[in-house]
């Protein structure tokens, strides 16, 4: 076994000795029950509170556990409560634009539809909440694989069929596509899927700029483009939905 | 494609249990504005609810100021107003000084209880049923007028010298509109007066004889009007600044406010609004139907001179709050939305059913002595199974609802809306969608309350022409589509019905 870090197994024991109920404990209490210098738990101790996993009180100067600590384990935001935040925005996003919304999160090597809103004509549809659409071709898909690196890294290992003759497969073609998306804060699939489809999709963050998710329209070429582009009005539609949810879920503003 | 807004709007008032909001629509139904204001909730004794009725005038000022300034509009953009309230909510003014003579009395407040058993006396609670559609039950307005007169000291010799005026919140928010001491109109709507066990469901008019054994002094009653007609228009106080001239046109209870958003004009069409509890109305158009399987006969609506519209409502009591309870009671989930996850995480209830009669059942048994009860457990059973089991009463209950409708009315359902904040849940409404074996829709607009109210007031000043007009505005969000073996359903639905068995006689009476 190789050996472990001082410093870090240090610090492990003082959060032990800090959890359990509600105990607060002052710098010579530490520093006797793990046997160091008051020096070194000091020091340990001042790093643990910048990261904020340890807090200090005040009044009494005593450690006690930080906030940060209590959300490592809840950083996790439920799709159902994405869904349920981004449900009137998603409305309205389609009531807007005429075109049909979904809402998508990563899910094991692809993008997981959670929330999905009909176009708003009344023609027959079904709801697609549960479908999987893959990443390297779907606007959804490409602003996930930009965004979460842990997306990046499925794109990567995916096998990239191509679907249609635009489909892009090419690695470094794609990375070049995300780059943009990086830059431009949307993605776009103009018939990479589907043929006579487009779509653009924005990221939504959540309250510490991570992504959470994406959402995005599709909808027939001829009604979503023009001169073979994305209509500039609806990815401003789409990208201020992706504000709004994300302004929700306690993003600050860009 | 449009995000712009550009009037003519209609602004819609919604003075609810927990807050008052206005929200400024546009010709197509969508939201261009939107603004709110809570109150306080007063709670003078266990049982008791309270609101001040000043502070919620007050409020409703604010928030229709606020929506205004929003939408950028100006009194010319806005063609009429219209309101939708909390139902039975009571309260008594005096009409020269404009004040609250007493504190609201809210629909929750039991204090009437004991008051309807005496009213009821060897008949019981459905003394009146056939005059009103109304049980005696403590929610409904007028004993809460009585309870007023007789207990606070002054107001029952000052409601027969014509000093007071009652109203339910539509009332006292239409007469500080219209100018309130200088020549404000103390009108209702027919949806709000079918509310308050004092009018005959047959002819929309006050029943004397009820109001005189109930001790309510006609002349503090305001006139019944239709729910979609110009009533007055807005005249003095900070508002008549800002909405001088603009038509007051609309007044339709929370419930029956949302049955007219979501355009359910024809007979056999239904809402049903998931939130804490469930509130479920079938349009039953011009038959009145009296239930035999315990649902309220209530009005639907009526627009102008028209014909009214009748509805059956089916109450259930617990719902979300039952999802808030397995949040915040058991700690089995950090967040309501999370009983998706939870549930989704087994194929099925595992045998587990949950009946959450934690006060009584209520429609279609109406049965005080049950209790809440989970069947089915055996050692499989987890807390991802019990979550499942939440969602499925939700489900069962509303197809008990449906099941009292049909036999009712002799109309199938044929799909059913809905809306409130349950509607999220994914899972929830492919089951009820399953269970019902009938579709279950989304409109597009959530706030289908508030759009009831603008619609009805719209309609009045020819805004919209008709119901058709209505229509073409909604949209379909979301349609579940039924998926279950019957033979499943059935099962399911034996097992739900035994274990609604075993909650019942458990308290002692």
């Amino acid at each position: 076994m190789a050996k472990n870090i001082q410093s870090l197994e240090r610090a492990a024991a003082m959060l032990r000795l800090l959890a359990g109920g509600e105990r607060r404990l002052g710098l010579s209490d530490i520093a006797s029950s793990l046997g160091l210098a008051k020096a070194t738990a000091h020091g340990i101790l001042r790093t643990l509170q910048h990261e904020g996993f340890v807090e200090q009180d005040p009044g009494s100067g005593r450690y006690q556990l930080g906030a940060e600590l209590l959300r490592l384990g809840t950083t996790y935001l439920d799709v159902h409560e994405l869904r349920a935040r981004a449900l009137v925005w998603t409305d309205d996003l389609a009531r807007s634009s005429g075109e049909a919304v979904y809402l998508g999160v990563l899910h094991q090597h692809g993008v997981l539809i959670v929330h999905h809103v009909f176009r708003p004509d009344d023609s027959r549809q079904v709801l697609e909440v549960g479908a999987m659409q893959p990443l390297h071709s779907t606007a959804l898909g490409k602003v996930l694989a930009a965004t979460d690196p842990v997306a990046h890294a499925e794109l990567v290992d995916a096998k990239r069929e191509p679907f249609t003759a635009r489909t892009v497969t090419e690695l470094d073609e794609i990375e070049r596509e995300l780059d943009l998306t990086r830059s431009q804060g949307y993605a776009t699939d103009n018939e990479e899927t589907l043929e006579g489809v487009a779509a653009v999709a924005a990221p939504i963050y959540d309250r510490r700029r991570l992504a959470v998710g994406a959402v995005g329209i599709t909808g027939a070429v001829e009604r979503v483009c023009r001169d073979g582009e994305l209509r500039p009005e609806l990815i401003a539609a789409v990208r201020d939905t992706a504000r709004s949810v994300s302004r929700d879920l306690g993003a600050k503003p860009f | 494609m449009t995000d712009t807004h550009t009037g003519p709007f209609i602004a819609a008032i919604d003075q609810g249990t927990t807050s008052s909001r206005c929200i400024i629509f546009d010709r197509d139904g969508r939201i261009v504005a939107v603004d709110q204001k809570e109150h306080e909730q007063i709670f003078p004794k266990p049982g008791w609810v309270e609101h001040d009725a000043a502070e919620i005038w007050k409020n409703v000022q604010d928030v229709v100021a606020g929506a205004m300034v929003k939408a950028g509009a100006s009194r010319e953009d806005i063609l009429s107003i219209g309101i939708t309230n909390q139902r039975e909510t009571t309260m008594l003014w005096d009409k020269r000084t404009g004040k609250p003579v007493h504190n609201a009395i809210v629909w929750q407040d039991t204090r009437t209880d004991v008051l309807c058993k005496k009213l009821g006396g060897e008949v019981g609670q459905d003394r009146w049923r056939q005059e009103t559609g109304l049980p005696l039950a403590a929610y409904f307005a007028g004993p809460k007028i009585a309870w007023l007169l007789d207990n606070v000291s002054g107001l029952r010799e000052r409601a027969e010298a014509g000093e007071l005026l009652f109203g339910t919140m539509d009332s006292w928010v239409i007469w500080n509109l219209t100018g309130g001491v200088n020549g404000g109109v103390h009108v209702t709507d027919v949806t709000n007066a079918s509310r308050t066990l004092l009018m005959n469901l047959e002819d929309l008019s006050w029943n004397e004889a009820i109001a005189e054994e109930m001790g309510v002094p006609m002349q503090v009653l305001p006139e019944i009007r239709s729910s979609s007609e110009v009533y007055g228009t807005v005249t003095g106080g900070p508002l008549g600044g800002l909405l001088a001239g603009v038509p007051v046109a609309s007044a339709l209870g929370d419930q029956q406010a949302a049955l007219f958003g979501q355009t359910c004009f024809a007979t056999g069409e239904a809402k049903s609004t998931y939130g804490t509890g469930t509130f479920m109305l079938m349009n039953t158009g011009e038959k009145l139907i009296h239930s035999e399987s315990g649902l309220l006969t209530t009005v639907g609506y009526r627009i102008g001179d028209q014909d009214p519209v009748y509805a059956l409502e089916g109450s259930i009591a617990v719902t979300g709050s039952l999802v808030q309870w397995m949040r915040d009671q058991m700690g089995l989930i950090k967040t309501a939305a999370e009983i998706e996850t939870l549930a989704m995480s087994v194929e099925d209830n595992g045998g587990a059913y949950f009946v959450p009669a934690f006060s009584g059942l209520f429609a279609p048994y109406w049965r005080s002595d049950a209790r809440g009860v989970i069947a089915g457990l055996t050692r499989y059973v987890t807390k991802a199974h019990i979550a499942r089991a939440v969602l499925e009463a939700t489900a069962w209950q509303t197809r008990e609802i449906t099941d009292a409708m049909t036999k009712d009315s002799g109309v199938e359902l044929s799909a059913l809306k809905v809306d409130g904040g349950m509607t999220s849940n994914n899972l929830l409404m492919q089951f009820l969608a399953d269970v019902l074996d009938a579709p279950v829709v989304r409109p597009m607009v959530a706030e289908t309350t508030c759009l009831g109210a603008a619609y009805a007031a719209g309609l009045a000043v020819g805004f919209w022409e008709n119901v058709e007009d209505l229509r073409a505005n909604w949209r379909r969000a979301a349609e579940w589509t039924p998926d279950m073996d019957p033979e499943v359903r059935d099962r399911e639905y034996k097992n739900w019905l035994k274990a609604v068995e075993r909650t019942m006689g458990w308290q002692d009476e």
